[in-house]
């Protein structure tokens, strides 16, 4: 939240040439009795996952948990403060296509065997669609996806298909982002 | 997997390993189990990937993805990150940050080894980056409405935002207009006015002219009765026609400076062919970011394979990233060419903070999935059909296509008749008419254009619904239907008004070459007509919002209890609708400001206007269509309908500048037999040498060859474009049996490795 803001432009500040693409917002704290004041001691401070999946930005995404695990340290969703500068860095509007591609296929990838595969695509469909679909809808649009982005035809998409494919998505670059 | 290439390979289509075919679990799950990953990861393909991204130079900017690097190779990455420091921020590496710093910190040691030249070179590329960041902030913060729109985006979705930015593009683009016309025509005009500077106005009557073209007579004010202001303000009459609204007013020649002349008619001539040309270029500008997309795709896609050939392959690929024939292809095979892909991957808004938001966003993506999936359900039943379903179908699509060239013609004769009638009329005593009498006739070529206008959409969607489409077809013929309707009865309307100011009962036309008893300065009543239009359509867009919408809003809100309100709900922001509303206002600007040049500082304010209006109307009385308008493809598609708009604009115009003879009695063009020959007169006041160079420019002799090699360029970029789909396509397939090849050669490697070990 705020904190995090503030404490960003201190430790942006003395610690010059380190660029997070950020910008200024206003905001209530997230956990002001977690997060303690004063971050040059670089204390170890995890804010759990229940709080960051009811932040206003997250709330409402159907992917917020795997955002949260994608971008901790252990893969459990709970975040440190440099965790939470990363998500939000990568999730901002000056972040390169490419670095946003990289983390979005992290985050499709829900078994994390660094492929997508057909069960990632309809796990991330029912997601979308609130389980709304039909299970014979479902499995008929995961299969024209991996159609379409299947570039070397092995039945699940790997980083460069999922890279090759972001390149020809003229809206990626205008949905995958958080406004803070 | 040999086994299974065998049977399952079609000519064309590769085919797709599933996943979990029983045959080959045993291969895939041997392929990929631990050992052959670092197989993978060691093969010199996979390494020159990974060098050849950390390293790509900034050709394009966003090109070069990086991996995060797996275990047994990140302290290599790192290393090499580390000695090419030069080149590359650290922000695009996939690190998180506490590797980043480190980096960072090892970077800042190692500038100490440097030389001094080295440093001062790197801290400047630095700093002017940064300054260059926030000068683009710097200019991110001056746009207009930057808030609102980004307000709307984030409560209704980037469909309605596109339209909201479309109208600010416009807004932009008429008062840039009407500075072109201002700096041109009315500065001088103004200067001299109002003796700011010493110039005078040069008048020069034309001598051989017959004394009947130059009477102009202005409009008597008898007895003036209070209403005749409103009337004259609504119509451009009376008081307003001598103003510099309208071009009667410049009736100059030139304008005298100290040290020069300067030559009115041209500069209002230049004018208008000025703002035309920007207004082409800027469209064409900014479409052409789609364009440049797609490019930088084509020239990915190519790059992305390379690596899998030969160097001397790689070579040849290397030299078609260069042509660009890929554009319009991937332009027109975008929508169909990811649809799937762009809906799963990029369908979701991140920036979406409000419940209701995501519901609708959920709602739309179903929506927009299941409409996907009929479409290919109806691609199946097409390609199914029988050859006597195909007659039967193709001649109702021709006996549907009359009607509607029927509908299309009977609107288009209402508006001649009702045109006619109009200016017929408008000649009598309109003093003596009562005030709405009055009114109806003058706007009675707007009224009935506005109400074919709304008619005709209804008629279009209930026929297609025959045609038997597809469901996205369907959307977009009955939108081009549509606009071609309402573009063209502009057009018909000014044909209209040209037919009737260069015919006459006798042969009075030969006179001074257009009817000057009933249209004595018929520029300034062409420019009437346009500036009634534009009047119109803003009362009734205003009208609209106020007296539809918002009641609308307010019955369903209070009155929860009726049903059949409840059923009608409130209202959908329709997006085409709006979109081609404005279209409609600018295409008359067009036309008009030649006409009129202070139409375009009317329409800057109209706009300006309609934007807050169109934004509280979304805003407390809207609700969300749950058709949604993907933002990618919308803008293109507004873009093609100015495009359109324009097209239509400059018809009328070329026609009545090159052909019409100008008023005699009013205007700069006075002593010219049509408005065009200023040029070729002040061509004639050229050197020789230029004189003859545009002459030759201009002839036959130079335009056929021209436009013939012109032709022939365009069918090789054609021929190029349809080349390269081939090349991609072979590409594609011998991928995928190069990635099979892999796999196999790996089980094998495993299976060798597993018996020597036995």
């Amino acid at each position: 939240g705020q904190q995090a803001n503030s404490l960003h432009t201190r430790a942006a500040g003395s610690v010059s040439g380190l660029h997070i693409f950020h910008k200024e917002g206003d905001h209530e704290d997230l956990a002001p009795q977690l997060v303690p004041l004063d971050y040059t001691t670089c204390p170890d401070v995890k804010v759990p996952y229940e709080l960051i999946g009811s932040m206003p930005e997250l709330k409402d995404n159907p992917f917020r948990q795997r955002i949260a695990q994608v971008f901790s340290e252990d893969g459990d969703g709970h975040m440190t403060l440099d965790n939470f500068l990363d998500m939000f860095s990568v999730m901002s509007e000056m972040a390169p296509r490419d670095l946003k591609a990289y983390y979005a296929f992290k985050i499709y990838d829900f078994n994390n065997d660094d492929y997508i595969c057909a069960w990632d695509l309809e796990q991330t469909v029912t997601k979308l669609t609130r389980g709304e679909l039909s299970a014979e809808e479902v499995s008929l649009v995961c299969e024209k996806v991996l159609d379409e982005a299947d570039g070397d035809h092995d039945g699940r998409l790997s980083l460069e298909d999922f890279q090759n494919m972001i390149l020809r998505a003229p809206d990626f670059l205008s949905t995958f982002h958080i406004r803070i | 997997m040999s086994e299974s290439s065998g049977s399952a390979l079609q000519p064309g289509r590769p085919s797709r390993q599933p996943a979990v075919h029983p045959e080959n679990l045993s291969l895939d799950s041997s392929c990929f189990s631990s050992p052959p990953v670092n197989f993978l990861q060691e093969l010199p393909s996979y390494r020159s990937i990974a060098r050849r991204r950390t390293t790509v130079h900034s050709r394009d900017k966003q090109s070069g993805t990086l991996l995060k690097p797996t275990d047994s190779y990140s302290s290599q990455l790192e290393d090499r990150i580390a000695e090419n420091l030069s080149s590359h921020s650290l922000r695009n590496y996939a690190l998180n940050i506490s590797e980043k710093r480190r980096l960072r910190d090892i970077q800042e040691t190692q500038m100490k080894y440097l030389s001094e030249w080295d440093q001062w070179k790197r801290y400047s590329s630095k700093s002017w980056k940064r300054f260059l960041e926030k000068a683009r902030e710097m200019t991110t913060h001056l746009e207009l409405w930057r808030e609102d729109i980004r307000s709307i985006e984030g409560k209704f979705g980037t469909g309605i935002q596109s339209y909201f930015s479309f109208l600010r593009f416009l807004v932009l683009l008429n008062l840039v207009i009407f500075l072109i016309i201002f700096m041109l025509v009315l500065l001088p005009v103004l200067l001299t006015k109002y003796k700011i500077t010493n110039s005078s106005f040069v008048l020069i009557p034309f001598k051989d002219m017959d004394k009947q073209c130059t009477v102009y007579p202005v409009s008597s004010s008898g007895l003036i009765y209070f209403y005749s202001y409103i009337i004259d303000l609504l119509s451009g009459t009376g008081f307003l026609e001598e103003t510099s609204l309208f071009y009667g007013h410049y009736t100059i020649d030139g304008v005298k400076f100290q040290n020069f002349t300067y030559d009115l008619p041209l500069a209002y001539l230049l004018s208008t062919i000025a703002s035309l040309a920007l207004s082409l270029l800027w469209i064409v500008k900014r479409s052409g970011l789609n364009q440049r997309l797609a490019t930088e795709m084509g020239q990915h896609e190519l790059y992305n394979m390379a690596y899998f050939w030969s160097p001397h392959e790689t070579y040849r690929i290397e030299n078609l990233r260069s042509v660009e024939g890929f554009k319009i292809n991937l332009i027109r095979s975008e929508e169909h060419f990811q649809s799937y892909c762009n809906k799963i991957f990029a369908g979701w808004d991140f920036c979406i903070t409000n419940r209701s938001m995501a519901d609708l966003k959920h709602s739309s993506l179903r929506y927009e999935l299941r409409a996907d999936l009929e479409e290919e359900r109806m691609r199946q039943k097409i390609a199914e059909r029988t050859s006597e379903e195909t007659i039967r179908i193709y001649s109702l699509r021709l006996f549907l296509n009359c009607i509607v060239l029927a509908v299309l013609g009977a609107c288009f004769y209402a508006i001649y008749v009702a045109t006619v009638f109009s200016q017929e009329h408008m000649k009598k005593e309109i003093d003596k008419m009562v005030f709405g009498e009055n009114l109806f006739i003058l706007y009675l070529p707007s009224i009935v254009i506005t109400l074919a206008n709304f008619i005709t959409p209804m008629i279009f969607a209930k026929i297609i619904r025959y045609e038997d489409y597809s469901p996205g077809f369907e959307i977009r013929l009955t939108i081009l239907r549509c606009v071609f309707m309402r573009l063209a009865t502009i057009c018909v309307l000014v044909f209209t008004l040209g037919s009737k100011i260069t015919s006459c009962d006798d042969d009075t036309c030969d006179l001074c070459g257009y009817n000057q008893k009933l249209y004595p300065c018929w520029e300034t009543q062409v420019g009437q007509e346009m500036y009634k239009l534009m009047i119109f359509d803003f009362i009734i867009i205003l009208a609209v919002t106020l007296f539809v919408d918002f009641p609308r809003k307010l019955l369903v809100t209070y009155c929860s209890s009726c049903k059949l309100i409840q059923c009608w709900g409130q209202q959908e922001f329709a997006i085409p609708d709006n979109v081609l509303g404005i279209v409609y206002g600018q295409t008359i600007c067009w036309i008009g400001a030649f006409f009129s040049p202070l139409l375009p500082a009317i329409a800057t304010l109209k706009f300006i206007i309609i934007f807050y209006v169109k934004e509280w109307s979304l805003l407390y009385t809207c609700r969300p269509s749950p058709r949604p308008f993907r933002a990618s493809n919308s803008n293109f598609f507004f873009l093609l309908v100015l495009l359109i708009g324009l097209c239509l604009a400059i018809i009328p115009l070329t026609i009545s500048i090159s052909r019409i003879p100008s008023s005699k009695a009013c205007g700069p063009f006075t002593n010219f037999n049509t408005t065009w020959e200023v040029i070729p007169k002040t061509v004639s006041t050229f050197p020789s040498s230029l004189q003859s160079f545009i002459h030759g420019v201009t002839s036959e002799a130079f335009a056929v060859p021209f436009f013939m090699i012109i032709c022939l360029i365009m069918f090789y970029f054609i021929a190029l474009a349809g080349a390269h789909k081939r090349v991609v396509i072979q590409l594609r397939e011998q991928l995928s049996l190069e990635s099979r090849d892999k796999c196999y050669l790996i089980q094998k490697l495993t299976e060798a490795q597993r018996d020597m070990r036995n």
